[in-house]
């Protein structure tokens, strides 16, 4: 039977195929979803993806380390300094080494930078998707805010590529440090007025609750992580359970639902806006100071005054941008909590500069794959909904 | 933190003849078991209290051509009220068969396939064996090792 459009089958002939994406703006990427309808019931849905597929883990293998970074700026491009940070932990880990305490504080504010910028898209969409468009553009104004301060910080807006392994690419400087500081004492207020568009909105509510609904033990069984499993009841927060870069250090909350569906899905990430809000700006009152880098030639790339007036330093810089650095042969799963649930680098190094084998674990491919669980049973308008709620990002479900 | 630690001993006693070796590293453990038992071993992971692995993280492959039994399938589990990671590998010929873990976690359905799209690895009693990223009619498997990143 064909998969590609609108037709009936001969058996059951009130069943009507339909096919929804992969171009379609309520799939929030090239999520293409086959759905079998009977009347304005989904009886059976089935998610096609591999449309955003580049071979990452492929290119990962024929690349030193630093060379692979700019790849995962494109997994989850809404956070790509999560990614960056999560894929540096992964290599610092077969190295063995651990970067400086300034170095964990920034790569803190990054991540926490990122989870928002992240949560303001999916907010913006979301309510768009369900006919309020007036969240779009609150979320839309202070996401260019937040890329106004990951540029400054980056160079990019998208293309980051901040982290190094061992360090970042450069200190954040005291300016940028006091416009975060605007930043994150104004934003608990920005989400305030998000929640009085929607939280007590009887359309949002009517929408909401108790569509796409998500048992914990399905979502456990499907790998669900981030705030899609929290939603189901389930406090699992890497940043809590195992954490990376002094995240130990901090006093935050892990917000979580009870219900499982759209609305508490919703409610966690708000909250977990918020909470960003408040790690940040510990980490900004309790700024170390120091150097933002390892003090190890062979590894991180040298200060370019060095290398352009010194002999030593100007090979190193050579060996490691043509060459890359040595790891140790070995295997490390390493994971962080990204925006979106637990992204994970697996990577196996038999010695040398590139991975034998660099697997990317990503939150999204789980998560999508929970959607038929979401919308069948339910009616073709709350599927919309179910998608966006998951929050999925094709780059990172495709790599 | 030594992840995995205890449960390798665990399943030594369990089931000491399905284990074959294993080792770790930074504080990480693997052991590789007997590809044709893993369904077995996965029910126990996932049912005994001791282990209570109720989530599969994930399920992938490297390819290792110049060994006897070229491919190595590596499951990645978590357990969330023991806050403990577990790995297990088995190692099968160019292209398994592996008993598939659909059935006891849902998420090996999608990374089973995804293996299967990568590697060409086949998932005895898998329910939906189809490729998932690359399109329906490519023919090769992509992260085998003698397929080269640029074919000019």
């Amino acid at each position: 039977m064909s998969q590609q459009g609108f037709e009936r089958s001969e058996e059951h002939p009130d069943i009507i195929t339909v096919n929804m994406g992969p171009s379609h703006p309520a799939t929030h990427g090239v999520l293409r979803i086959v759905l079998k309808l009977d009347g304005e019931t989904v009886v059976k849905a089935v998610p096609h993806i591999g449309y955003l597929h580049r071979g990452m883990e492929k290119i990962a293998e024929n690349r030193t380390y630093l060379q692979f970074l700019p790849y995962t700026d494109r997994m989850d491009y809404l956070a790509p300094l999560a990614a960056n940070v999560g894929f540096c932990l992964a290599v610092e880990e077969l190295l063995g080494i651990e970067v400086p305490p300034r170095c964990q504080a920034i790569r803190v504010l990054c991540c926490e930078l990122a989870r928002i910028g992240a949560h303001l898209v999916w907010l913006g969409t979301h309510a768009l998707d369900m006919g309020a468009a007036t969240v779009f553009f609150h979320t839309f104004r202070d996401r260019e805010w937040h890329y106004d301060l990951v540029e400054d910080l980056t160079g990019a807006r998208l293309t980051t590529s901040y982290t190094r392994v061992g360090g970042v690419t450069h200190d954040a400087d005291r300016k940028w440090l006091d416009d975060l500081r605007r930043f994150v004492d104004e934003f608990p207020r920005r989400v305030d007025e998000y929640e009085s568009l929607l939280t007590k909105n009887a359309i949002w509510i009517k929408r909401t609750q108790g569509v796409g609904v998500i048992r914990s033990e399905d979502a456990l069984s499907h790998g669900m992580t981030g705030p899609s499993l929290r939603a189901a009841g389930i406090e699992y927060d890497l940043r809590k359970t195992r954490p990376y870069s002094g995240y130990q250090n901090y006093d935050f909350e892990i917000p979580t639902g009870t219900e499982g569906d759209v609305y508490d899905r919703y409610l966690v990430r708000i909250e977990e806006m918020r909470q960003s809000a408040r790690i940040m700006d510990q980490a900004l009152r309790a700024m170390p100071e120091g150097p933002v880098n390892i003090d190890d030639p062979k590894i991180f790339l040298p200060e370019k005054k060095k290398v352009l007036t010194s002999m030593e330093e100007l090979i190193h810089q050579f060996m490691i941008v043509t060459e890359g650095f040595e790891c140790p042969s070995g295997e490390v799963y390493h994971s962080t909590e990204a925006p979106k649930g637990e992204l994970g680098f697996y990577i196996i190094s038999t010695g040398g500069r590139a991975p034998y084998r660099l697997r990317i674990r990503s939150p999204s491919f789980n998560n999508i794959s929970t959607l038929p669980i979401l919308v069948e049973g339910g009616l073709i308008a709350d599927v919309i909904a179910s998608i966006a709620s998951l929050d999925p990002v094709l780059g990172e479900v495709d790599r | 933190m030594a992840d995995g630690e205890k449960t390798i001993a665990a399943l030594r006693e369990r089931f000491p003849d399905a284990v074959i070796s294993s080792s770790s590293f930074r504080g990480q453990h693997w052991a590789e078991v007997k590809a044709e038992r893993i369904a077995e071993i996965g029910r126990w992971l996932k049912d005994d209290p001791a282990a209570a692995y109720d989530v599969l993280l994930d399920v992938s492959a490297v390819h290792w051509p110049d060994d006897p039994q070229p491919m190595e399938v590596v499951y990645h589990f978590f357990s969330l009220a023991r806050n403990d990671r577990l790995r297990l590998k088995v190692r099968i010929g160019d292209r398994g068969p592996v008993p598939t873990l659909a059935r006891i976690w849902a998420s090996a359905n999608w990374n089973e396939r995804e293996t299967y799209d990568m590697f060409g690895i086949v998932f005895l009693g898998h329910p939906d064996p189809r490729r998932i990223l690359m399109p329906d009619d490519y023919t090769d498997h992509p992260l085998r090792k003698e397929l080269p990143l640029y074919r000019g």
